[in-house]
């Protein structure tokens, strides 16, 4: 008797918590994808002399390249972010952190793109002290020092803005804080790739930001829950 | 005819220009002739409160005009006439980013903290000290340079640190000290025996990318945020935001901040409480004592 009133009671949860799904749809199913390639020839990214940090030269086999302008194999380029500049600014901030490392003297990841006023947490992996020196200017600019076992440093952006992020102590360490006003936003990945999900139908304006080259944008118009292709290309410099 | 009458015409016609020009650096030179491109409409109204003083920004802006001017530059950006000749650079108001702070890396000084910057200057650097000018009159100016960045309007200045009471100097403070000037890798830029000559000193640029120095505290020079052992803590412990200088305060208690603090005075070149004890030390211990700087670093073999 009990355990039937129970199967009951279970089967109306599981009912009612689908028709929740259902009554709140996805904000949309439109999508964009492509790949960010370069033409010309991309300058030759150095190999990272990390001798004066033994802690960290030894946790890489082969030294580090350096990361401003990172292709693969068909003239594909890594790191850059792909994110709607105008239209549908998607959900407000969420409240899962993003994450940040400072492992073997380099930034995990060397680009990090989040939403204003998203908690941002950044870690110390190393047996070294990093300082940790983001150098925002819309933002207020800060500097801490963050030594090995240190909890991780808890911070937030509230406009957004482009940030290079810097180690004074190791002066080879570079990364990007980029912050954005939207959610909808994608890293290109080692194949140049990226892929935005979740777009209701619109018109768009949809921006790419590399560290090193002018930022580009396409406009985009989304019907239904249409995928989208769309490709950036990148003129590039060998120096 | 035309020839000549066209040659009288451009004549006359340089000469109107050069009074205008003259005019206008005569204009530029008058101390309190009204400007309103100079500075921000906040000037009628921005204030700032040092003790039992208010400065009002409407008063400072003729004294910028008059003093500041020159390395601050007319846009507040630190790009007055002088500033190419100048290292390092006029600070940039426009930024409100401040070295010396009572405040946590990231928030605003206090009007405090602006006001004993013009009070003190900036040893090592083209910034004097200003105690010719009356108090009212630098209160008057921190009112008027906090009307270069909108961050004055929309924010305000962080909460100062608080500074416990003074630890006893003794020798374990310093030997304390010694080891977190280790471990904190204070030396990774100051150098294992404080002269500035890091490792990673040659690299350090400050957030313009012009080079900059750690401090060298073999030189004996003053230290740019005052001088006492208080100013010492504060400035490890708030970091010099726009520089390479970290803040500290996240990551050293306080009784361990006073350690560091006792140890740095020993790299000084003074005979102070802190060599006195370290000196006799050294004199007894030297030979037991590890050296700073790489070997010591974790990871190393």
């Amino acid at each position: 008797m009990r355990s039937r009133y129970f199967m009951a009671l279970a089967v109306a949860v599981l009912l009612s918590s689908g028709m929740l799904m259902f009554a709140t749809p996805p904000a949309g199913s439109g999508s964009i994808s492509g790949k960010v390639t370069y033409t010309g020839t991309p300058p030759k990214m150095k190999p990272i002399d990390m001798s004066k940090e033994p802690s960290c030269a030894k946790q890489h086999a082969t030294p580090v390249l350096t990361e401003n302008v990172a292709t693969g194999s068909g003239s594909a380029l890594q790191w850059v972010v792909v994110y709607i500049s105008g239209g549908d600014q998607g959900s407000s901030t969420p409240s899962q952190a993003v994450r940040y490392d400072q492992k073997g003297c380099q930034y995990l990841p060397h680009v990090l793109p989040m939403q204003v006023a998203q908690q941002l947490q950044i870690y110390n992996d190393d047996q070294t002290s990093h300082n940790i020196h983001p150098l925002s200017k819309v933002n207020p600019e800060w500097n801490k020092s963050q030594p090995p076992g240190s909890p991780p440093i808890d911070t937030k952006y509230d406009k957004p803005e482009f940030v290079p992020v810097k180690c004074n102590i190791h002066p080879w360490m570079h990364g990007y804080f980029v912050v954005l006003n939207t959610s909808h936003y994608a890293v290109s990945g080692e194949d140049g790739s990226f892929d935005i999900k979740g777009l209701p139908p619109g018109k768009y304006t949809l921006a790419a930001w590399q560290e090193q080259y002018p930022a580009q944008s396409q406009e985009v118009t989304i019907t239904g829950s249409e995928t989208k292709t769309v490709n950036f290309v990148f003129k590039v410099l060998p120096y | 005819m035309t020839l000549k009458k066209l040659a009288v015409t451009f004549v006359l016609g340089s000469m109107a220009l050069v009074t205008v020009g003259a005019t206008s650096v005569l204009a530029q030179s008058h101390v309190n002739s009204p400007d309103p491109a100079l500075g921000t409409p906040n000037v009628a109204t921005e204030e700032s409160h040092i003790g039992a003083l208010t400065g009002h920004a409407a008063s400072g802006k003729g004294l910028y005009r008059r003093y500041c001017i020159g390395c601050h530059g007319q846009d507040g950006n630190g790009e007055g006439m002088n500033a190419a000749w100048i290292d390092p650079k006029p600070r940039d108001f426009t930024e409100a980013t401040f070295k010396c702070r009572s405040t946590p890396t990231g928030t605003l000084p206090t009007d405090e903290d602006l006001y004993n910057a013009v009070t003190r200057g900036f040893v090592t650097t083209n910034m004097p000290s200003w105690t010719a000018l009356t108090p009212q009159q630098r209160a008057d100016l921190v009112a008027f340079v906090k009307t270069w960045s909108p961050r004055w309007t929309n924010g305000k200045s962080g909460t100062p640190l608080n500074i416990p009471p003074e630890t006893a100097i003794t020798i374990e403070s310093i030997l304390h000290g010694r080891e977190l000037f280790q471990k904190l890798e204070c030396w990774k830029c100051h150098g294992p025996a404080g002269h500035g000559d890091g490792p990673s000193a040659i690299t350090l640029t400050d957030d313009k990318g012009n080079p900059i120095r750690p401090y060298d505290f073999s030189s004996g020079s003053r230290f740019m945020c005052g001088v006492t052992n208080r100013d010492l803590y504060r400035i490890f412990m708030t970091g010099l935001d726009g520089s390479p200088m970290p803040s500290f305060a996240d990551v050293v208690q306080p009784n361990d901040a006073w350690d560091l603090v006792h140890f740095l005075r020993t790299l000084q070149p003074f005979k102070t409480q802190e060599t006195n004890l370290w000196m006799a030390y050294k004199a007894s211990h030297g030979s037991t004592l590890k050296p700073i700087g790489p070997d010591a670093a974790p990871g190393a073999q």
